[in-house]
């Protein structure tokens, strides 16, 4: 019963009592339904006009401006559409999470905000995504300047198997940040600093980066990644690979960024979206099922899939 | 359900051993398999070079004379002394010496002659060059047997065998014997084989004509089709849109490399020799030919060593806004780096021993000197070894053995180098 209301978008909002999703007894607003093309979840606003009485509007945390601000971005692999008509905005100095199962398409569009797509031959992305106004997919973007702009963390650490230092000091050093050595030294310093990993590697920065554990492994990219001085940073499942401990220093690390950075992380921890995100994004299918605040996707989400995946009865 | 259908527990513990049983015995059976595979491997490695180092072993030995020679004034021309025809002279010498009186047709004398290699004439004319003032005394002059007397001290050539069904005749063991017992006879290190270019005296034969034109050739192919295989393969791994021409490309490319190394020959004569007038018998031409073939290989192993860098470095360059160039030279080609060498050591090495394209492109032809350029005639080691195994001087037997020794001895430099290397700049990621 419970996958039903997947299977096609008619099931949606048939009135059908059995089906009114429930939280704590507490009866929820019905999914909206958005006629056949599926829900296109365009509400930015946290409070939408027809959500219903039962959402209580809540005050909104400050938010930066809107840093990224997509509009219908589909992605095709081949013939097989991984993204359908996403619009969403990304205020700056905020950390905003995607949540949804597994192949619903958060990587594939975190992939679009820094043009990762462009090195998969079949991917094709339509749609329109403007970072502080400028299009990033127009032909007068390089996508190298581009992804200085916007930093990207992986989910599986991956230093380069060089020193600490040269995995730090790589980017400045290709987009020609630094003059001198003792600059470029300065540059390093200050970026494994921020991603608190100084401390621990000070004193053997020129031995490998691959010998580190992975959480630390996984500062060191981060490190990498905020020395060339983004603005963005993106974050794919990040601490996916790494136990406890080392995601919670991650976390608090995601934390202490956001105060500069416009950040973006994509999980599979609904925990990890709570503790780390002020705005939240789920996906599901390819489709961008709801965006809002994270306190309110999570205490009042106002669809009834998001609930569904957030209280685990999918995903 | 039936107890016919659930077995008790001591059942099932009996069946599971018997199980166990089998698949130990199975394993153990494996392991016995792969033990006998690998002794038939060795065994017919040991078979095959201990055979080579039986034969070739006494090529690295020479027996030489040094005999006291009179410089007869009346026979050298103080003005000529290349000229003198000292064999003679020392036969003659020889015969005196031994109290055999020479027939009107010189008989005793040509056989004398023969023991002797004819080098004696020219080392002889050198010292009388060097040293006009030889002339009238008694030198000692040392210089190689012939290939015969050579291998009957060696005992290849046996006194039991008939007269007739050996190169020496009896007469001339009589004189050898006494050549040895008067201690003219000594057994020295075959420097020869190493310092000089084909003959067709087998004693004066070496492989250092056909060592440098393998080199000249290796260095030919090396320059050509590494740089260009190393360059071709990262543009098609790394650079080339995906689409049928490049599937066409890389269809053909693992066809290049299972096209038969003869065709190879055939190319390079028509292509280099015949079109582009090249010189025949060149390092140059054998080079060329050599890359052609070499390259599929090197495609192919730097392809797959490139493939097997991990997407994630790629990624890990391309979001910190490396460009594709940056990336694929900075991290993925640093990362292939030893597969690349090992591939293109292993096709130099093929090269090397690659012998069917040098038989069209004239590099089988008898080249006595050592090339000191890439356009020279010159002949290559696996080029050799076909010749002295095709000629019919029996020392030339030997001598073929020998140069299959310099010749893996060389592959097996190569091979230890790309191992080397491929420990060396390996890393972990």
């Amino acid at each position: 019963m419970k996958f039903n209301i997947f299977r096609s978008h008619d099931d949606r909002g048939s009135g059908d009592p059995t089906q009114t999703p429930r939280m704590g007894g507490h009866v929820l607003p019905a999914a909206r339904s958005d006629g056949p093309d599926g829900p296109t979840a365009d509400a930015v606003e946290p409070t939408d006009a027809t959500a219903g009485p039962a959402l209580q509007p809540r005050p909104a945390e400050p938010l930066g401006p809107i840093k990224i601000r997509a509009r219908d971005v589909s992605v095709h692999y081949g013939d097989k559409q991984a993204l359908h008509d996403v619009s969403v905005d990304i205020p700056d100095k905020t950390v905003t999470a995607f949540i949804g199962p597994s192949g619903c398409g958060k990587s594939t569009f975190l992939r679009c905000l820094n043009r990762m797509n462009d090195t998969i031959p079949s991917a094709r992305v339509t749609g329109r995504i403007e970072m502080d106004g400028q299009d990033v997919n127009s032909k007068s973007v390089d996508p190298v300047l581009l992804r200085a702009q916007v930093g990207m963390v992986f989910q599986k650490p991956n230093p380069f198997p060089k020193s600490i230092y040269e995995n730090v000091a790589y980017g400045p050093r290709i987009h020609g940040l630094t003059t001198s050595k003792a600059d470029l030294d300065g540059v390093v310093e200050k970026s494994l600093r921020r991603a608190g990993l100084w401390d621990e590697v000070a004193d053997r920065l020129h031995s490998p980066g691959t010998g580190l554990s992975g959480g630390q492994q996984q500062r060191l990219v981060i490190a990498r990644a905020i020395a060339v001085e983004p603005e963005v940073i993106l974050m794919d499942e990040p601490c996916s690979a790494l136990d406890p401990i080392a995601t919670a220093k991650i976390e608090e690390l995601i934390d202490e960024l956001r105060e500069q950075y416009c950040i973006v992380i994509v999980t599979h921890s609904m925990a990890q979206a709570a503790r780390v995100s002020q705005r939240t994004a789920f996906f599901h299918m390819g489709r961008l099922v709801e965006t809002g605040n994270t306190e309110e996707i999570f205490t009042n989400p106002r669809e009834r899939r998001t609930l569904d995946y957030i209280t685990g009865r999918f995903g | 359900m039936t107890d016919a259908l659930a077995p008790t527990t001591a059942d099932r513990a009996a069946r599971l051993q018997k199980g166990l049983r089998r698949r130990y015995a199975r394993e153990r059976r494996f392991q016995l398999y792969g033990l006998l595979a690998i002794g038939v491997a060795v065994g017919f490695l040991v078979l095959l070079l201990g055979r080579i180092w039986t034969q070739g072993n006494t090529a690295f030995w020479a027996h030489e004379a040094a005999i006291p020679v009179y410089m007869d004034p009346a026979r050298i021309d103080p003005a000529y002394p290349q000229g003198t025809n000292f064999p003679q002279m020392v036969a003659e010498q020889q015969l005196a010496r031994l109290g055999v009186t020479d027939d009107a047709a010189g008989r005793a004398s040509t056989e004398m002659r023969q023991i002797f290699s004819s080098e004696l004439k020219f080392v002889a004319g050198d010292m009388i060059k060097a040293d006009p003032s030889l002339i009238g005394r008694t030198v000692t002059v040392t210089a190689p047997l012939s290939d015969d007397a050579d291998l009957f001290f060696k005992g290849e050539i046996g006194r039991d065998t008939p007269e007739e069904q050996r190169r020496v005749t009896d007469r001339q063991i009589g004189w050898l014997d006494r050549l040895q017992d008067d201690g003219f006879v000594k057994r020295t290190f075959n420097g020869r084989m190493f310092t000089s270019g084909d003959s067709t005296e087998p004693e004066l034969a070496g492989v250092l004509g056909a060592v440098v034109g393998s080199a000249l050739m290796l260095l030919v192919t090396a320059l050509l089709a590494i740089p260009i295989g190393v360059a071709a393969a990262i543009w098609l791994e790394e650079f080339a849109p995906r689409n049928r021409l490049s599937a066409f490309i890389e269809v053909n490319i693992n066809n290049l490399a299972a096209v038969p190394s003869i065709v190879y020959g055939l190319l390079g004569l028509a292509l280099f020799i015949n079109w582009m007038q090249l010189p025949r018998s060149s390092p140059l031409v054998g080079g060329l030919v050599l890359a052609l073939m070499a390259l599929p290989t090197i495609i192919i192993a730097t392809r797959s060593s490139l493939k097997a860098v991990p997407p994630s470095i790629r990624e890990a360059a391309l979001a910190l806004g490396a460009s594709k160039t940056q990336t694929v030279f900075q991290h993925v080609l640093p990362l292939a780096l030893p597969g690349v060498m090992t591939g293109a050591i292993i096709s130099m090495a093929h090269a090397l021993g690659e012998t069917a394209p040098l038989l069209l492109i004239g590099m089988v032809s008898f080249v006595p000197g050592v090339a000191t350029s890439v356009a020279e005639p010159t002949g290559a080691l696996p080029s050799l070894i076909y010749i002295w195994e095709n000629a019919s001087e029996r020392a030339f037997h030997e001598r073929t053995a020998a140069a299959i020794m310099v010749l893996l001895a060389l592959m097996i430099v190569m091979n230890a180098a790309a191992i080397v290397l491929r420990r060396r700049f390996e890393r972990r990621w």
